[in-house]
C-alpha cells in the first residue's frame, strides 16, 4: 500500500477529508478539557488508550455527557468495570461515559428477590447487599468487579449457563436512555425488540439507567463442589453431558499444554445448591463476612504477592510445568472428593489472586473464546488445540462451558460448548497469534459457532458477519438508527469490526 | 528500527530533518502526522513516501501557539493517539557579524523555542496521563555554548535544551521518554549557502540517528556521536579563552 494523504488546515479554514468519519455527523471538532484526559487500557492490558473520562452520578449527567461530545465532535463509548478482555469499552481519543459512580440499588424486595440497580453497581455490591436475605445473582462472572450495566450490555453469563441462560434470562425490565435523551423502558412485553438487542447489544443502543433483576433464591452460604478429572477432550464432554441434567454449575480446566492421546485432559468441577435444610447453620454460611475471600494463601502468604511470584513461570516450560502439576495433582489429590465451598470462592476465580492478570506484563494477553454447537464441539476444540500447538503458542490457560441457547438478538451462546484460552502477547508472538486467532476464526465459522464481545480482541467485520447473519445485524442497525441517529455511541470494537 | 512505534507526530516535517524522519518512519509502517507551514511541501512529502505508512499533513504555523491545544487533539483524535512527538521545526535567519535585529530574534525564539515549549507542553501531558511516548526535541551543538556568530539561535538552542531536560525530570518518573537531539551541521535547507561547515551529514544519515537514539530512550544524543567529546572540549574551555577563538 502506498503512502496517503491527508491534508488538513489548522484553525477555522480546516478541511478534514479522512473518508471515515468517526466523530458525531452534526457537530464539528472542537478541543475538550483536558483536565478529563485519562489513560483507559482494555483489561487484558493487550490495548492502552486515552480518552476523555466522565463519571456522572445522575441521568441528567448523562444527558450532559451525551451532548458535551456531540457538541465536540466526539463519541461516546459506555464503559462499566472495564472487565472486557478486548477494546469492547474503549474510546480512544473520545468519550469515555465510566458509569461506575451511578452505583445505587434502587430498590430490594427480600420476599421475592427482586432487586433493582442503577448500571454501575457491581456483582460485589449485589450479592453483598442480598445474600443475607437468602438469594444470590442468577448468573455470576468470574470475577465479581463486573457492574450489571456491562454485564446486561455484554449479556455475561457463568458456569451455569447451561441450566440459567445468560444474565438477560434474568433481567425483567430495564431502562433505556437513548443519546437523544428518550427514556425507553424495556421489558419482554414492553418494547420486546429493544429488549433483546440491548441485552447484549454492546453499548450501541443506549446506556441503561435502571436495571430489574430476579435473582436466585439460596439456603446456604455454601456450594456442593464435586471435583474430576478428564483424560481427553471427549471424555470431558462425556462427563459434561452427563452431569448437566443433575448439577447447577459445571466448569472445566484443560491443560492446554497437553498433547497426543492427553489432549483436551482436564479438571471438571460441578457445583450444586444446598436445598432448605441441608445447611444447618445457614444464617451464618449467608453471612458477608463468611463470603469474603481469603486475603492470605496458607493463612500467611499474601495473595498480593503472588502474580509476582507466577512471573517467573510466565513463559512456555514455566506454564507447561504448572498446567502438569495441577492435573497431576488434582488427578491424584482431588479426584472424585467433595467438599462444600461459599459461593464466592466458587463463583470469582478471577478474583482469587489479585492482579494475576500482571503475570503477563508488559504486552498483555487476549483471550480467544469461541462458542460451538455441541456436535462439532470436540472436533472443533481438538483442531483448536492442535493449531496452537503447530504454532507454537499455547494458552496457558484453558476454561470450558456448556451453554444454552438464548434469544438475544447479538447472542453469542450457542447450544454447546465454550472454550476460552489465554494467550499471552510477546513481541515474538504478535503478528503469529494473530494469524493463529484468524485461523482458528476460521474453523469455528465452520463449525457454527460463535463470539463474545466482552473476550474479542481479534474479530472483523467478515467474521462478525458470518456468524451474527446479515439479517440480524440490519435488524440492529435500524434500531441503531432509531435510538441512536447521530451515531453518538460507539467503542474501538464497534469501529474494528463493524466500521462504525 | 522505527517500525515499533505505530503512530508519530512530528512538528517542522515539511523539509530538512523533519521531513526525513517522516519519510523513514511512514516507510518503516507507521502513521506519521506531518505538521508545517507549507502545504505544498507537506504534500510533495507524503507523495515522496512509499511503504506502508501513512502520512496525515496538518498545515500550521507553530508561531501560532493557541492553535496548538485543539489542533493536537484533532491530530490524536485522527489518529486514535499517537507514541512518538518530534518537534523539529527551526530557523536560523542569517546574522551578519555586526548586526542586531531584533526581528530575527524574535523569530528565532518563537519557532525554536516558544513553539517547542508550546507543543511538549501538551505532548507532554498526554504522554503523562497515558504512563509512556517518547519526545524528541530537535535542538542543537549550537546551543552548548554562546557563539558569537548566532547569538540568538545559540540561546534558543540552549533554552530548549533546559527545557528538555526539565520537562524530562517532570515527566521521566511516569515513564516518559524526553531526547534532547543535537545535532551539528546537516546538509537541509537551513544551512544552504553556510561555509566552511564541519562534518556535514546528510538529513537520511541524521534521522536515521536520531530515531535510533529515541528508541534507546537516551537523555541527550549528538548527531553525528563525534560531536560529543567535540562540543565536551568546546564546553570546556574558560570563557577568556573562548572569547578570543572565531569560533
Amino acid at each position: 500500500m502506498s503512502a496517503e494523504s491527508t491534508l488538513v488546515q489548522s484553525k477555522t479554514s480546516r478541511t478534514h477529508n479522512d473518508p471515515e468519519p468517526k466523530g458525531g455527523s452534526t457537530s464539528s471538532f472542537h478541543a475538550l478539557p483536558l483536565d478529563h484526559l485519562e489513560r483507559v487500557d482494555s483489561w487484558g492490558m493487550n490495548k492502552t488508550t486515552l480518552a476523555y473520562v466522565y463519571r456522572p452520578a445522575t441521568v441528567d449527567g448523562i444527558l450532559d455527557v451525551f451532548k458535551t461530545a456531540k457538541d465536540h465532535g466526539r463519541t461516546v463509548g459506555l464503559r462499566g468495570g472495564g472487565r472486557s478482555y478486548g477494546d469492547a469499552s474503549l474510546s480512544a481519543e473520545n468519550v469515555t461515559l465510566d458509569l461506575t459512580r451511578m452505583n445505587r440499588i434502587l430498590a430490594w424486595n427480600p420476599e421475592t428477590g427482586i432487586v433493582k440497580v442503577e448500571p454501575g453497581v457491581t456483582l460485589r455490591q449485589l450479592w453483598q447487599y442480598c445474600i443475607e436475605d437468602g438469594w444470590w445473582p442468577p448468573v455470576v462472572s468470574g470475577t465479581m468487579f463486573v457492574t450489571l450495566g456491562g454485564a446486561a450490555a455484554m449479556n455475561f453469563h457463568g458456569k451455569n449457563n447451561f441450566k440459567m441462560g445468560p444474565i438477560g434470562d434474568h433481567i425483567t425490565e430495564f431502562e433505556l436512555l437513548t443519546p437523544a435523551g428518550l427514556r425507553r423502558v424495556c421489558s419482554r412485553s414492553q418494547n420486546p425488540k429493544l429488549f433483546h438487542a440491548a441485552i447484549g447489544g454492546f453499548g450501541m443502543l443506549g446506556c441503561f439507567i435502571t436495571i430489574t433483576l430476579q435473582m436466585k433464591k439460596v439456603y446456604s452460604g455454601n456450594l456442593s463442589v464435586y471435583a474430576l478429572s478428564t483424560r481427553s477432550m471427549a471424555e470431558t464432554i462425556c462427563e459434561f453431558e452427563s452431569r448437566m441434567d443433575s448439577a447447577d454449575y459445571l466448569v472445566g480446566w484443560i491443560d492446554c499444554f497437553a498433547s497426543g492421546r492427553a489432549l483436551g485432559r482436564g479438571l471438571i468441577h460441578q457445583a450444586n445448591y444446598l436445598s432448605e435444610g441441608q445447611d444447618p447453620r445457614p444464617a451464618q454460611t449467608l453471612r458477608v463476612v463468611n463470603q469474603e475471600l481469603p486475603e492470605t494463601i496458607f493463612g500467611i502468604i499474601p495473595k498480593s504477592i503472588m502474580w509476582r511470584c507466577m512471573k517467573p513461570l510466565a513463559n512456555n516450560p514455566g506454564m507447561k510445568l504448572l498446567n502438569w502439576a495441577k492435573y497431576t495433582s488434582s488427578a491424584i489429590l482431588g479426584n472424585h472428593k467433595r467438599i462444600l465451598q461459599s459461593h464466592t470462592a466458587f463463583a470469582f476465580l478471577l478474583d482469587y489472586v489479585p492482579d494475576w492478570k500482571f503475570v503477563y506484563k508488559p504486552n498483555g494477553l487476549i483471550q480467544y473464546q469461541s462458542f460451538i454447537p455441541a456436535d462439532n464441539a470436540e472436533a472443533c476444540f481438538t483442531r483448536q488445540l492442535e493449531l496452537c500447538h503447530e504454532a507454537k503458542i499455547i494458552p496457558f490457560l484453558g476454561v470450558f462451558k456448556r451453554h444454552k441457547k438464548d434469544n438475544f438478538s447479538l447472542t453469542h451462546s450457542v447450544d454447546g460448548y465454550s472454550f476460552a484460552l489465554d494467550f499471552p502477547i510477546t513481541d515474538r508472538n504478535r503478528v503469529n497469534l494473530w494469524k493463529l486467532a484468524e485461523r482458528l476464526n476460521e474453523i469455528v465459522l465452520e463449525s457454527g459457532g460463535r463470539f463474545y464481545f466482552a473476550k474479542d480482541s481479534t474479530l472483523n467485520k467478515d467474521t462478525a458477519e458470518a456468524y451474527l447473519g446479515k439479517e440480524v445485524l440490519e435488524e440492529f442497525w435500524t434500531l441503531k438508527q432509531q435510538c441512536d441517529p447521530d451515531g453518538i455511541l460507539k467503542t474501538d470494537l464497534a469501529h474494528r469490526i463493524f466500521g462504525l | 528500527m522505527a517500525s515499533s512505534w505505530k503512530r508519530a507526530l512530528i512538528i517542522g516535517a515539511s523539509s530538512g530533518i523533519g521531513a526525513e524522519l517522516a519519510r523513514q518512519l511512514a516507510q518503516s509502517g507507521c502513521e506519521v502526522a506531518a505538521v508545517a507551514r507549507r502545504s505544498e511541501e507537506l504534500e510533495k512529502l507524503a507523495a515522496s513516501v512509499s511503504g506502508s505508512g501513512k502520512i496525515r499533513s496538518y498545515v500550521h504555523d507553530v508561531c501560532n501557539t493557541e492553535e496548538i491545544p485543539e489542533l493536537i487533539q484533532q491530530i490524536a483524535f485522527d489518529m486514535g493517539g499517537f507514541e512518538l512527538f518530534i518537534y523539529s521545526a527551526g530557523v536560523m535567519p542569517r546574522i551578519e557579524a555586526d548586526e542586531y535585529c531584533f526581528e530575527k530574534d524574535r523569530q528565532n525564539i518563537e519557532v525554536n523555542l516558544l513553539g517547542a515549549i508550546a507543543w511538549i507542553n501538551e505532548a507532554a501531558q498526554r504522554f503523562e496521563r497515558a504512563g509512556s511516548g517518547t519526545i524528541v526535541g530537535i535542538s542543537s551543538v549550537a546551543g552548548d555554548r554562546g557563539r558569537k556568530g548566532m547569538p540568538v539561535y545559540g540561546a534558543s538552542k540552549a533554552a530548549l535544551n533546559a527545557f528538555l531536560e526539565s520537562i524530562r525530570n517532570r515527566v521521566g518518573r511516569a515513564g516518559v521518554a524526553v531526547v534532547t537531539v543535537k545535532p551539528g551541521p546537516v546538509d537541509t535547507p537551513m544551512t544552504k549557502g553556510m561555509d566552511k561547515l564541519p562534518m556535514v551529514i546528510s538529513p537520511a544519515a541524521a534521522a536515521a540517528q536520531i530515531l535510533s537514539a529515541a528508541h534507546r530512550g537516551v537523555h541527550t544524543a549528538y548527531i553525528p556521536g563525534k560531536w560529543r567529546p567535540i562540543m565536551w572540549v568546546i564546553r570546556s574551555i574558560p570563557s577568556f579563552i573562548f572569547k578570543k577563538l572565531n569560533v
